[in-house]
């Protein structure tokens, strides 16, 4: 694996290889005095953040000193455009300063694409080999999002396949839903999509997944589900006509939560907008795993930094 | 155009429409003899066609110049270098420059730098609206009365979006006996649009740009044109909704034409999977169903012409990520080519076919009087000389524009343009342009 860019990347055997290797790296932490492993000792992770973010850049740079890296974090604000340097620039500069991972967030869909591009086509002329993480790219991707995903769900119900797996909310505009329809179907889920027409991709019904506008009809056969965020400003657009109608619609409320099978988890990738998406007393029931999804998120991490700079083991 | 210096040549074994091999003898830019074998007078220069299909001279009614104020792209001496070597003879040249060309003054300067150059009759497209902001109507009286003689009105880039603005444009038009030429795009639909709306552009996450978005205003314009009584230009049709639209229109006698680009002939969003923004054009790649209708309609004269909507960007502005990149692609050297492949080697288009969507109707829709005439005496030695058994790879860095931004990189196609003659000129030869201006 040279860069992780997207979950179409990853067949079945890879994403299994790098689960498996995220839990080896969660027990070996577990009984540590000093939460450090020496596994990347002077290699450099440099994180890229044109969007603000907490927990992904957080967890990122959790990941690498972990695992003894040096993680820099710079954060870039505003675009290429008319602002001084060109994406192209500052990512053959993290390059030539000899960076061996570069983790970038970019609101443009496949920005982490084109970094790699440019660096792998430099690499031919330079001979350095520096490794691209998408951690989100506009509303294509977040790779790094969906692993954890299924970390927690491996964790929570023994596996991933053959499990249904409900997502529910703005799939349109999710880079987390374009990354979990196709990781939880390379892995074997069946995945139920729930929105409303309006927040849904053209062309979605050749997406591995079944859509269905009603969620309370879905819940009783869910194994877990994931509820989207929904940013504020979607309904300008005209995407819905309020917060409350969407939270009568789609929200997971204590009463639909109750429709729920007793082993089903509830998910939420974050930030929540408690009271719209998830009813708070969801939020933080048993079934919720939404802080185990943070912490399997630096394990995910560091495996996906541990394979990309130190190869993955046999 | 006022460049009268016509030359005199000998054009021999040439096949007019791929018919028979026949010498054309040529006297201060005229046809004033054709037949096989012709005597060579003493004093003219030949031509030896080599079997090469004659056509009239390309004419294209979609180009970006570039030129005034975006000389990092192209110029109007390196456009014209590329129309030569593309087999045009005429080009017209869309306003969106800097300052816009939206008075006599922008549209004068820009026929005069064409004729300095004297490659290719530039003719500047006048802006429907000042600034092409879509409020005011631009003074199209007084640039269709300047020297620069505007035939043709586009505010292309962007839609004339205001239907009353459109309604008077159309109106306004009609007593002037001019084109208004629509950029056609709803842009309520099309709000951050970076890709054909559809599977592709969903599994990469760019936002859609709806076909309706084309259709819509298509269908409007049309009414708008039939009760105006008006001659509507719609450009780069790129989708197979809107060319029922055409087709309805053009059966109620409404004054419509329409054209197609040669990339929404040949290529579709699947180019988009790697976001490589050579690929990123307005209105955008669409899908294999959309390329299929776009030349039966062609081939059938739904859809008119060809236009190139050559646009040329410096690496800069494509060198970006996807949603920075400027939308648009170079057009006038491989047009030609892509028309041989799309269209004539499939069967849809004989060589008169190319003749009319590449010259005879273009300049039938401007209104050109010396071009996309007849090969025959007593008309204008102005053509393309097509080698029709020629191929060849296609390499940005080795086209003649400024900028390199084919999405036809790498591809190999078919047919060159062995020459191209205006007026008598050899104006581009084997892919060499012809240096300095004929003298008058």
């Amino acid at each position: 694996m040279k860069h992780l860019l997207s979950v179409t990347d990853l067949d079945a055997a890879a994403a299994t290889g790098l689960l498996d290797t995220a839990d080896r790296l969660k027990q070996a932490l577990l009984g540590r005095e000093v939460r450090k492993l020496p596994t990347l000792r002077g290699r450099t992770v440099i994180t890229m953040f044109y969007e603000n973010s907490t927990r992904t850049r957080v967890s990122f740079e959790a990941a690498g000193k972990w695992m003894s890296a040096d993680t820099i974090n710079v954060s870039a604000s505003g675009s290429s455009v008319g602002k001084g340097e060109s994406l192209r620039d500052t990512a053959l500069t993290l390059s030539a300063v000899g960076a061996d991972c570069v983790v970038v967030r970019h609101p443009a869909s496949g920005a982490a694409h084109r970094l790699a591009g440019w660096i792998d086509r430099d690499a031919e002329k330079t001979g350095t080999h520096t490794s691209i993480v998408n951690a989100g790219d506009g509303t294509h991707e977040h790779p790094t999002q969906a692993l954890l995903d299924a970390a927690t769900l491996r964790d929570r119900l023994g596996g991933v396949a053959g499990r249904r797996i409900g997502i529910v909310g703005d799939v349109l505009h999710s880079r987390v839903a374009r990354s979990n329809v196709f990781l939880l179907a390379t892995l074997g889920a069946e995945v139920v999509v729930v929105a409303p027409p309006t927040l849904l991709p053209v062309g979605i019904e050749q997406w591995p997944c079944r859509v269905s506008p009603d969620l309370d009809a879905e819940l009783p056969a869910l194994d877990a589900v994931m509820m989207l965020r929904v940013q504020a400003e979607r309904m300008h657009g005209a995407f819905f006509p309020s917060a409350r109608e969407y939270a009568i619609g789609y929200g997971l409320s204590d009463e639909r939560a109750r429709l729920l099978p007793g082993h089903a988890v509830v998910m939420h990738p974050g930030p929540m907008v408690r009271g719209m998406e998830i009813a708070p007393a969801v939020a933080d029931s048993p079934s919720s795993a939404i802080l185990a999804q943070v912490s399997n998120g630096v394990h995910v991490r560091m495996a996906v930094l541990y394979h990309l700079l130190a190869g993955a083991p046999e | 155009m006022t460049d009268r210096s016509g030359t005199d040549l000998l054009i021999t074994n040439a096949r007019p429409y791929g018919e028979d091999a026949v010498d054309l003898l040529v006297r201060d830019g005229v046809v004033t003899d054709i037949g096989a074998g012709l005597d060579r007078p003493a004093d003219v220069e030949v031509l030896d066609a080599e079997g090469a299909v004659l056509l009239p001279g390309f004419v294209d009614l979609h180009t970006h110049l570039r030129e005034p104020g975006g000389e990092e792209s192209e110029t109007i001496e390196t456009g014209s270098r590329a129309a030569a070597r593309g087999g045009y003879t005429a080009v017209f040249a869309m306003p969106n420059t800097d300052p816009v060309a939206d008075t006599a003054v922008v549209v004068e300067h820009v026929r005069r730098r064409g004729e300095e150059v004297g490659l290719v009759d530039v003719h500047p497209v006048g802006a429907v609206t000042v600034g092409l902001e879509g409020a005011k109507m631009a003074e199209l009286g007084t640039m269709a009365r300047s020297r620069a003689r505007v035939r043709m009105f586009s505010d292309d880039g962007r839609c004339v979006h205001d239907p009353v603005i459109m309604r008077r444009a159309l109106e306004y038009a009609s007593a002037l006996d001019v084109v208004i030429a629509q950029h056609a795009e709803d842009h309520r639909l099309t709000t951050g649009a970076q890709a054909h709306e559809g599977v592709v552009a969903s599994q990469l996450g760019l936002t859609g740009w709806p076909a309706t978005a084309e259709e819509t205003i298509v269908a409007r314009d049309c009414a708008l044109a039939r009760e105006a009584g008006a001659a509507l230009h719609v450009c780069h049709v790129s989708s197979l909704r809107t060319i029922e639209v055409l087709r309805a229109a053009k059966a109620q006698g409404v004054r419509v034409s329409a054209e197609v680009t040669p990339h929404h002939l040949l290529l579709t969003d699947a180019a988009l999977t790697g976001y490589d923004p050579v690929n990123k054009v307005n209105p955008p790649l669409r899908t294999g169903e959309d390329t299929k209708a776009m030349r039966a309609a062609l081939a059938e004269g739904v859809i008119d012409v060809v236009g190139t909507d050559h646009a040329p960007h410096a690496a800069q502005y494509k060198d970006t990520e996807w949603a920075a990149a400027r939308p648009g692609m170079l057009g006038l050297e491989t047009a030609l080519s892509v028309v041989v492949h799309t269209m004539v080697e499939p069967g849809l288009l004989d060589w008169r076919g190319v003749a009319r969507v590449l010259s005879e109707r273009p300049a039938e829709i401007a209104g050109l009087p010396d071009q996309g005439r007849p090969v025959a005496v007593g008309e204008p030695a102005t053509f393309a000389l097509v080698d029709p058994d020629g191929a060849w790879t296609v390499r940005g860095a080795a086209l003649a524009s400024r900028a390199s931004n084919t999405p036809f990189e790498g591809m190999r196609l078919p047919a060159t343009v062995a020459a191209t003659v205006l007026r008598g000129r050899v104006t581009s030869r084997n892919g060499s342009v012809a240096e300095g201006k004929a003298q008058a």
